[in-house]
């Protein structure tokens, strides 16, 4: 698990321990994140990986340990981190346009005072084209689907024009369409070179989509190619004796290339 | 027609205060029309950020701040005035943090608790200090924009501008409008997702206390005018009324604008023909358009549904 010699990794975290009101969410995490693959962050309900994420990104305050985003801290690069929250974290009544939306993604890139620029808006019509959302730019966001929500958060992610991504759950509640058609642009973006670490939920899936998979349960069971670690030994410690879990992962490893759809 | 309700004279009401009586309702039309704007454009982000109720918090607790600074510097100015409501504003919004957050008390609960407490603390202090100090309860409370032709004038090179409280209104506008448009961005990303906001080195923490700072100042400069009670519906009609005609921020803010324009007329005709309270004619005035707008929405939705079924293909609403 080494970088390349004279560049940091994109994510390194070490003894990272977050807390609610005083009960350990994430212990003592350890990790080295390569560049340029596709990770998937996987574990049961409350194992941390929205939580993981979200003090990577230093939106929660951390008990212990440091997070370095290309061997600095967070805030002397913002601009390479891109982020997908989840869907539900905002209000989608509020009073802007698809192209308002996308367009906050070079707001890290603009600084104090700047309006965007025709460049700006030219950045943001291509990556609405890149997630089939150009002929939405003008709609009100709270006219949108699930999936095209989904759709344009990715845009703005894609507008930020990041090297490392965190996206927490962008398949949650979408279509199968929007499915595949997220799952594209991760790839395209991977084939770039850019690292992209998303939180899922969906075992069958986990395996055909990701590179490497971290297996999370408050703190990391498994981190590696998805070869090695998706295995019924570490996906059972993973998930702890849940029945429903574990048959689900013998149909998946018995279906050999994935493809069980739930 | 009854005699509860005064005739109405077209000259008297829809002509004269803009003509012969210029003097006296152009000064009052103005600074409702400057409150009214003022608030209207803060009252946007309380709406947005769905703080509505903060309006009203800090409306009420900046009372003790202005005592303080009164007995404090010993006199009425602006800043005095200004920088008492500043520390008011920015406690109770930190007041009512640390409630909610270090207990288990919720933050509507909190909001009761400490805007509350701060606005009896300052009748407490008027009440004691009422030799000292020249503010009643009712004044904060209610205001009279009746008096701003009254007040003394600002002059400038020689030139008068206006009563005081309208030159300070009219200054405070100013740089509501001025920050509006130098945090625009920082303001939209910050009430839209925080998280990306923070991710992005713009820490919503900030936005929410300038906010809340900015709140106190245009509050406490339209106290005169419209009181504490009022300007409430100052804050909060406006951008309620342009909710309902659009769905882009920067056309709420120009809505805002006619919403204050017609609020103040309103204002000012409803006196002279009912001779009544202007602040509250305003606030009646301004309820006036957000109903008539909805009716009007609701009707043109009728129409448009019963006419033709909707068009699930149709991709441009705007």
């Amino acid at each position: 698990m080494s970088g390349t010699e004279n560049q940091a990794a994109p994510l390194e975290i070490h003894d990272l321990t977050v807390a609610y009101h005083k009960k350990p969410v994430l212990w003592g995490v350890d990790l080295e994140v390569p560049a340029g693959q596709l990770i998937g962050i996987i574990g049961p309900n409350g194992a941390g990986k929205s939580t993981l994420i979200k003090a990577c990104m230093g939106l929660l305050p951390m008990q212990s340990g440091w997070v370095k985003v290309f061997g600095q801290s967070l805030k002397e690069v913002p601009t390479r981190v891109g982020y997908v929250p989840q869907r539900e974290s905002v209000d989608w009544d509020f009073p802007v346009n698809v192209m308002d939306v996308v367009l906050m993604g070079r707001y890290g890139r603009l600084g104090l005072f700047r309006r965007p620029s025709k460049v700006d808006r030219n950045v943001a019509r291509d990556c609405l084209d890149r997630v089939k959302m150009l002929p939405y730019a003008n709609r009100q966001i709270s006219n949108l689907s699930g999936g095209q929500q989904q759709r344009v958060f990715l845009a703005r992610a894609l507008a930020q024009q990041a090297d490392l991504y965190f996206m927490d759950e962008p398949f949650a509640g979408v279509d199968a369409a929007t499915e595949a058609a997220i799952v594209t642009v991760l790839r395209e973006l991977r084939n770039q070179g850019k690292t992209l670490i998303v939180v899922h939920h969906d075992l069958p899936t986990a395996k055909q989509y990701f590179d490497s998979l971290l297996l999370l349960n408050m703190n990391v069971v498994a981190f590696g190619p998805t070869a090695e670690v998706f295995t019924a030994e570490q996906l059972q410690r993973t998930y702890g004796g849940r029945l429903t879990i574990l048959s689900e992962v013998a149909s998946v490893l018995g279906a050999g290339n994935g493809g069980v759809n739930l | 027609m009854n005699e509860l309700i005064p005739a109405f004279d077209w000259h008297q009401v829809m002509v004269a205060p803009w003509t012969e009586d210029l003097e006296l309702f152009g000064w009052i039309g103005l600074m409702g029309l400057l409150v009214t704007a003022s608030c209207g454009l803060v009252g946007n982000y309380l709406i947005l950020r769905r703080m509505a109720l903060m309006g009203d918090a800090v409306s009420h607790s900046v009372l003790p701040g202005l005592v303080i600074a009164f007995l404090w510097s010993g006199s009425r100015g602006t800043w005095p005035m200004f920088a008492g409501a500043l520390v008011a504003g920015v406690t109770t919004t930190l007041l009512i943090d640390a409630i909610h957050r270090r207990t288990r008390v919720k933050q509507d609960a909190a909001i009761g608790i400490a805007f509350s407490t701060l606005f009896a603390i300052g009748m407490l202090l008027t009440s004691i200090y009422s030799q000292q100090v020249d503010l009643d309860a009712e004044c904060v409370l209610y205001g009279e924009i009746a008096f701003v032709p009254l007040e003394p004038m600002v002059t400038l090179g020689g030139v008068e501008i206006g009563p005081v409280s309208l030159v300070r209104m009219a200054g405070v506008l100013l740089v509501v409008g001025l920050l509006i448009i130098a945090f625009y961005k920082e303001l939209l990303v910050a009430s839209f997702d925080d998280g990306l906001a923070r991710a992005m080195g713009i820490n919503p923490a900030w936005v929410h206390h300038g906010l809340m700072a900015i709140l106190s100042i245009v509050v406490v400069s339209a106290f005169e005018a419209v009181g504490a009670i009022l300007v409430i519906a100052m804050l909060i009609l406006p951008g309620a009324t342009a909710s309902l005609i659009t769905r882009r921020l920067s056309h709420m803010h120009a809505i805002v604008l006619v919403h204050a324009l017609l609020s103040a007329w309103l204002g000012v005709s409803l006196e002279v023909w009912l001779d009544c309270s202007i602040g509250a004619a305003m606030v009646v005035g301004g309820a006036a358009v957000f109903a008539v707008v909805w009716a009007v929405i609701a009707w043109l939705n009728h129409l448009h549904t019963s006419q033709r079924p909707p068009s699930p293909t149709s991709t441009n609403d705007l």
